[in-house]
C-alpha cells in the first residue's frame, strides 16, 4: 500500500500573471508609455469615455487603445475613426484580458510613438478584476442606470481600482440612485478610490477625469509620483 | 426567506477555467519533481474578497486533469475572511463586506486601516502517493 505524503507548496496561483504584469510595467515606464485599465459592465460607457478622453486630449498625448472584446471589431472601427491606433483582441469567449494577451498587443503597437494606452477591458465586473494587466492605473466605470447596490455585488472590482468613474449622471432625475450612498460603500472598500462623477452624453465631469488624467500621466513620465 | 444556490453556471464564460489551468501547471509541477505517482488532494486558500466559485474550480479541474497523474484529485478550499489592520493601534479586526458604514477599527475607532487578509489565492499543500 502506497503511503500518502504531503507536499507543502505555498505558491501563488496567479504569480505568473502578475511576474508578467510587473515586466510590462517595467516595460512600459522604459518608454514612458503610460497604460490604463478600464473596466466596466457591458453598456457602462467604456467606449463612449474612450471617445471622449481621446476628443479632450489627443492635442497634448499620442494615443492608443487596446480593445479587448469576446467577438466582433465595432469599438476598435470607433476608435480609429478618431484617428487614434487600435489593437482588437478578440478573446472567443475568455471574459477577461491576463497580461499575456495585452503583452501580445503592446507588440502591435508602436510604444516609440505613443505616452497614453488605454485598455478597453472585456464588460464584466467580476473577472477582469482577478488579473493584473500591467496597467499602471485601473479604472472602473459604474453606470447610473445599473443601480447604486453593484458595491456591495462585485466588491473586488471596486476594491482594487484607483478610480470609479460614475458616468450617465444626465439619468439622475429618473433613477432611484442614491450617489452619497454609492460613496459610502465603495470608499469603504477602497478608501483611497478617486471619484468623478461624469456624463459622456453631455460631457458634464469630463474636464475633471481628464484634468487628473493629465496629471498622472506627466507626473509618470516625470517619475515622482 | 431566500434560497441561495452557490456554484457554477457554465453557461457564461468563466475567469475559473484559467485559474484552474494554472491550478494544474503549478501542481504537476511539484509533484513530478517530488516524483509522485499521483496527486490524492489539493488545498487551495482563498480569500472571501476573491471571486472564485469553488465548485466551479473542481470541475474545470477534473477536465483539464484527464489523462495526468493529477486526475481524480480532490480540491480543499479553505476560505480566508477579510481582515484589516489599523495603522495606529495595529489592532486587526475582521470585516462583514454585507455591513454598511465606513471601516473604523474596532479598537481605536482609527479610520487608516489597511486590508491584510481576504485576498488569497495560493495552493497551500499537495497530498500524494
Amino acid at each position: 500500500m502506497a503511503t500518502v505524503r504531503l507536499i507543502e507548496i505555498k505558491e501563488d496561483i496567479l504569480s505568473d500573471n502578475r511576474n508578467l504584469a510587473d515586466e510590462i510595467r517595467i516595460t512600459l515606464q522604459r518608454h514612458k508609455v503610460f497604460l490604463l485599465n478600464l473596466m466596466a459592465s457591458p453598456g457602462g460607457g467604456k467606449t463612449s469615455l474612450i471617445l471622449k478622453t481621446i476628443s479632450g486630449m489627443k492635442d497634448a498625448f499620442n494615443i492608443g487603445v487596446i480593445e479587448g472584446d469576446i467577438d466582433s471589431m465595432v469599438d476598435a472601427e470607433k476608435v480609429v475613426k478618431e484617428g487614434v491606433p487600435a489593437v482588437q483582441l478578440k478573446t472567443g469567449g475568455f471574459c477577461h484580458l491576463e497580461a499575456s494577451m495585452v503583452d501580445m498587443a503592446l507588440k502591435e503597437m508602436d510604444l516609440e510613438s505613443l505616452n497614453l494606452i488605454i485598455i478597453e477591458n472585456i464588460g464584466n465586473l467580476v473577472c477582469p478584476a482577478e488579473f493584473d494587466t500591467g496597467a499602471v492605473k485601473n479604472v472602473m466605470i459604474l453606470s447610473v442606470p445599473e443601480g447604486d447596490d453593484k458595491p456591495l455585488k462585485y466588491p473586488l472590482m471596486f476594491s482594487i481600482c484607483d478610480v470609479l468613474i460614475v458616468n450617465k449622471i444626465d439619468y439622475l432625475s429618473i433613477a432611484d440612485f442614491d450617489m452619497n450612498a454609492v460613496k459610502e460603500r465603495v470608499l469603504k472598500l477602497n478608501p483611497g478610490i478617486k471619484i468623478f462623477e461624469v456624463s459622456c452624453k453631455t460631457g458634464e465631469g469630463i474636464e475633471a477625469w481628464i484634468q487628473w488624467l493629465t496629471d498622472e500621466i506627466n507626473c509618470y513620465v516625470k517619475k515622482d509620483c | 426567506m431566500v434560497a441561495i444556490l452557490m456554484g457554477c453556471f457554465y453557461n457564461q464564460p468563466m475567469h475559473e477555467l484559467s485559474v484552474t489551468e494554472s491550478i494544474l501547471n503549478i501542481v504537476l509541477k511539484h509533484a513530478l519533481a517530488n516524483q509522485a505517482e499521483k496527486v490524492v488532494s489539493i488545498s487551495l486558500k482563498i480569500g472571501e474578497l476573491t471571486d472564485l466559485a469553488g465548485d466551479c474550480i473542481q470541475h474545470y479541474f477534473d477536465y483539464l486533469s484527464k489523462d495526468t497523474i493529477a486526475e481524480g484529485a480532490v480540491l480543499n478550499i479553505e476560505r480566508s475572511p477579510v481582515v484589516f489592520q489599523c495603522n495606529d493601534c495595529k489592532t486587526t479586526f475582521q470585516v462583514s463586506l454585507k455591513d454598511s458604514g465606513k471601516i473604523v477599527c474596532s479598537h481605536c475607532g482609527g479610520a487608516k486601516v489597511a486590508l491584510v487578509s481576504g485576498r488569497e489565492f495560493y495552493i497551500q499543500q499537495i497530498e500524494v502517493i
